[in-house]
């Protein structure tokens, strides 16, 4: 066998493993975005009352609370970035990064200082690879996040938000993750989760145009005290899961391209390695035709 | 009479129960509370504790919920609970 025609075949064969292995991975995203979407609308419940409970006191009280208030001067600022732990998702690491690079500038711009808290095991090794300072980490787990992570995070981003800013703590709060659109699309999100400012699902006076007056057990201030929390992390327990679906969408639509890729790559090959063939079949031939010709020569 | 409530028992990750009920009885911070139709807009903290709620046709139902809310607008009862189970 010539030597072209050997190269040709190994390739081949390593486009073929390749492909056995995205194809595999396209398959099992595939089946994890189900179940990761069906998580995401199993949590839709729960985050819906919560905005619900928040906007009727948003809305039927008018009490400060230190989580809705703006701070006079913002000092420092997080972000959260939701990354990944694995890679092979296609843009889905990259332009959450991405967009949270350009947030920090944009937020030192204004003369803030950022911090970061990440999660996912992808955003840590960007950061502890440009050696810079991460405020927390969490790794694991974001394939399937638990609540229990979710409330972790939201503990540890209250806690500094209520730290001074000259005592290491941060005067705002932003967040930045994939939000899961459809199978094709992903896209990045940034949304300032600190100060609190309620917009969505306030709910429209009805038929009857008076507003209700709510009644608050025990008291507006103890029900806020123990609902912003709350509310903080079920928005957390939410970018999780879109997060998590996200990254099984990106995957499966990157290992798909990787396996059409690899398709592309055998036939290219399989072509070429045909041509080195029927090129070294000619060179053969014309060797024992030129033989033939050169014996019958010599004999005249 | 007033129609029938429709309440809605959710924990962190599913809804555990929904449906029409004509009454909730609940425990919050400040001690047992009964809702009936026709309840005044109410947000209240939850103590640990059982939930029961009438179902229109007499059945009983009971969840154990912890960590949470009960609020009531409109005839619709929400128990919010990280951890909320039926029993």
């Amino acid at each position: 066998m010539g030597a072209q025609l050997r190269v040709y075949r190994q390739k081949i064969k390593s486009a073929q493993t390749t492909k056995k292995i995205t194809r595999a991975m396209e398959l099992i995203s595939a089946s994890r975005i189900q179940k990761a979407l069906a998580r995401v609308s199993a949590s839709t419940p729960y985050s819906r009352a919560i905005t619900r409970a928040v906007s009727a006191v948003a809305t039927y009280s008018n009490v400060e609370h230190v989580l809705t208030t703006e701070p006079e001067k913002i000092d420092r600022a997080a972000i959260v970035i939701f990354a990944s732990d694995r890679g092979l998702a296609g843009a889905f690491n990259s332009q959450v990064l991405r967009e949270s690079e350009e947030l920090a500038t944009l937020l030192r711009s204004q003369g803030k200082d950022v911090t970061y808290f990440l999660i996912g095991r992808r955003a840590v090794g960007y950061f502890t690879f440009r050696k810079r300072a991460s405020e927390r980490t969490w790794i694991g787990g974001t394939d399937a996040p638990q609540f229990e992570t979710a409330q972790e995070i939201s503990e540890a981003l209250l806690e500094s938000f209520l730290r001074d800013a000259s005592d290491g703590g941060v005067d705002e709060i932003h967040v930045v993750y994939n939000r899961y659109v459809s199978m094709m699309t992903q896209t990045p999100e940034v949304v300032r989760l600190l100060p609190l400012e309620v917009v969505e699902g306030v709910e429209e006076p009805g038929e009857n145009a008076i507003l209700p007056l709510y009644e608050f057990e025990p008291g507006v201030e103890e029900v806020l005290d123990s609902l912003l929390p709350v509310y903080i992390e079920s928005r957390i327990f939410n970018a999780m899961l879109q997060s998590a679906a996200s990254k099984h969408a990106a995957t499966q639509k990157a290992m798909k391209s990787a396996s059409d890729n690899a398709d592309k790559l055998i036939t290219t090959y399989t072509r070429l390695s045909n041509n080195a063939r029927q090129a070294e079949i000619t060179q053969q031939i014309s060797e024992i035709v030129g033989g033939a010709d050169a014996l019958s020569s010599a004999k005249n | 009479m007033a129609s029938a409530l429709n309440v809605s028992v959710v924990s962190a990750d599913h809804e555990v129960f929904s449906g029409d009920a004509t009454m909730v009885i609940a425990r919050t911070t400040e001690g047992e509370i009964g809702i009936l139709a026709g309840h005044e807009p109410m947000l209240a903290i939850l103590a640990s504790g059982q939930v029961r709620v009438t179902l229109v046709g007499g059945e009983k139902i009971v969840a154990e919920a912890a960590d949470g809310f009960l609020s009531v607008e409109n005839d619709t009862v929400t128990i919010v609970a990280r951890k909320a189970e039926l029993v």
